[in-house]
């Protein structure tokens, strides 16, 4: 793999730009992989990544049915914080957030990981609260985090109206080194980096079965043929209950749609990411200068990847109280993703009733900040079988009842 | 956008009047059932990709509940019927093979 450099890019400038090579190979499946990871999406990605920078282990095959990164991590509105309530989500969100800090240095990729800070606004009683007792966790686990008054929200970001009629700005919850990454990039970062490992990414190979003998499991079947494999992890977001089913077991996971627009491009007007969890909208500002928008889910079983209008509709007027602004902004596009929510809101990094079978799923609406973080536990968990930062992220947490919950304070959690 | 019709007033409500209910036809479990009887019928979900059945309310309506089968990959609606029922009737299962033969789900019950 060339590296890239300030100098690479002056030396192709030179000759016209015929000296880049290609990112990452296109293989063809090989016959047996110590491991395979099902889905290139960011999670699966990173697992590979950290399977082979911290534990050596590189002969192993990323199968992907569509394009890398056409998932959810090509979809979201790359929201990155930390900030979280529980002990083990601000463990693992925080190990994220750390890692995306020098991202573009350790993959030579640049991700353009930008901190430019994220504000949850307070808009009831309820969320000050909420938000206040983040602030408290957070000081006690070391993330760091604070409680603001609306005047600093309004410093932050002018284009803001405090005195809503339905929802004022009572304060927010500001994490200054959060904010945003390019999320086609992480994506195609990891496989540039994976495939420089000598690790085989194959797109349009989709897993249509999962073997398994005596309990263990010893490979898949996809449309590129059967491939065999030591270990088997399963990092495919709104297909999970799909995959498990393949492999004989369930888990207490649904899949929804969510749904994102952005704005035509305007000059720079906000830059900072700004969250309303109680209205579910959040904006910021992108690069090019589109307004990019997020919202709530749907409210039923979908894998159709488009959602309903009227979630737009509720999003766009939820903002319009809180930023005046978009009701003059004319949208470009609009699309959805498949999300895979589960009981709690927290993801699930476990070992499964089937033995070297693991599932990293249950990210929902809110999984591209932790892509490093989990990519780092998956790839312990898989290859040692134990994982600190994974550990309370297990399966069996339903029927221990040790739920991690997360949608105490809000409901989504982006 | 989703159009059911609503098996008690007839409307044909579009989502907006519709308020999604999750899945239909479980078996309550409580005290005296085993761990992982409440386990999975507090947390285990059926998620399939293909036929499913619902349950609704016509919450800006006439606000009963109902029941729907539906296509989670294509979002076809193969009927509505009432919730008075704990497996979806005849008529429904035959409308469901007429598009989708083969098709299976959890046992009802
Ligand atoms: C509209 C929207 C906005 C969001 N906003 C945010 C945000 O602001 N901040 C945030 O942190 N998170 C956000 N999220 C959530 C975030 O996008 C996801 O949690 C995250 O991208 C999940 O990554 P993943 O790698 O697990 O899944 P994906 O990127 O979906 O990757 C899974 C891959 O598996 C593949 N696959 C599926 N089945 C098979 C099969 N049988 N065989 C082979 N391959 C298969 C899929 O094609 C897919 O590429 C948002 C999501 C959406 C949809
Ligand atoms: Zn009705």
């Amino acid at each position: 793999m060339k590296r890239y450099s300030a100098f690479a890019v002056a030396r192709e400038a030179l000759r016209y730009h015929t000296g880049w090579e290609r990112a990452w190979r296109n293989p063809a499946p090989k016959r047996q992989y110590d491991v395979i990871i099902v889905g290139a999406g960011g999670h699966g990605l990173a697992t590979a990544y950290y399977l082979g920078k911290n534990f050596g282990i590189t002969n192993v095959a990323v199968l992907e049915k569509g394009w890398l990164g056409g998932g959810n991590t090509g979809r979201n509105t790359t929201i990155i914080r930390s900030n979280y309530l529980q002990d083990p989500s601000a463990a693992i969100y925080e190990k994220a957030r750390s890692l995306y800090e020098d991202m573009s240095q350790d993959l030579n990729y640049n991700v353009m990981f930008s901190p430019r800070g994220v504000i949850m606004l307070a808009q009831t009683e309820h969320e000050v609260r909420g938000y206040k007792r983040t602030a408290h966790a957070n000081a006690l686990q070391g993330v760091s985090t604070e409680w603001i008054e609306p005047a600093r929200v309004k410093e932050l970001v002018p284009i803001i109206n405090l005195a809503g009629p339905r929802y004022p700005v009572l304060g927010g919850l500001w994490q200054e080194r959060g904010g945003t990454a390019r999320h086609d990039a992480v994506a195609w970062g990891y496989a540039r980096a994976c495939s420089a490992m000598g690790m085989d990414i194959i797109q349009q190979c989709e897993v249509t079965g999962v073997r398994s003998e005596g309990g263990r499991v010893i490979g898949v079947d996809t449309t590129k043929g059967a491939i065999d494999c030591d270990k088997l992890g399963m990092v495919v977001a709104g297909n999970c209950s799909h995959l498990s089913q393949m492999a004989g077991f369930r888990l207490p996971v649904e899949s929804v749609a969510l749904q994102a627009l952005v704005s035509e491009p305007i000059k720079p007007c906000m830059d900072v990411v700004v969250m309303a969890n109680t209205v579910h909208g959040y904006m910021s500002q992108s690069d090019k200068g589109e307004m990019v928008i997020g919202g709530g889910t749907d409210g039923f079983n979908n894998y159709t990847q488009r959602g309903s209008f009227h979630h737009i509709e509720e999003t766009v007027r939820a903002l319009i109280e809180t930023f005046p602004m978009v009701s003059r902004l004319k949208m470009l596009r609009q699309w959805g993703g498949i999300v895979d929510v589960t009981g709690d809101r927290s993801p699930i990094i476990s070992k499964t009733p089937v033995q070297n079978c693991f599932v990293n799923a249950g990210w929902g609406t809110g999984g591209f900040k932790a892509i490093p973080g989990s990519g780092w536990a998956m790839a312990e968990l898989m290859a040692t079988g134990h994982s600190p930062l994974a550990e309370e992220f297990s399966m069996m947490r339903f029927k221990e009842g040790k739920f991690i919950d997360e949608s105490v304070a809000a409901g989504v959690a982006h | 956008m989703l159009i059911l019709e609503c098996p008690y007033c007839g409307v044909k409500a579009e989502e907006t009047e519709l308020h999604a209910g999750g899945e239909a036809h479980l078996k309550r479990f409580g005290p005296g059932s085993s761990d992982d009887e409440f386990h999975d019928y507090l947390f285990m979900r059926e998620n399939p990709k293909g036929v499913h059945f619902e349950r609704w309310r016509h919450v800006n309506g006439c606000g009963k509940w109902f029941h729907a089968a539906r296509c989670t990959t294509t979002l076809e609606v193969f009927g509505t019927y009432t919730a008075q029922t704990s497996a979806p009737p005849q008529e429904i299962r035959d409308a469901i093979t007429a598009k989708r033969p083969g098709w299976s789900w959890r046992e009802f019950e």
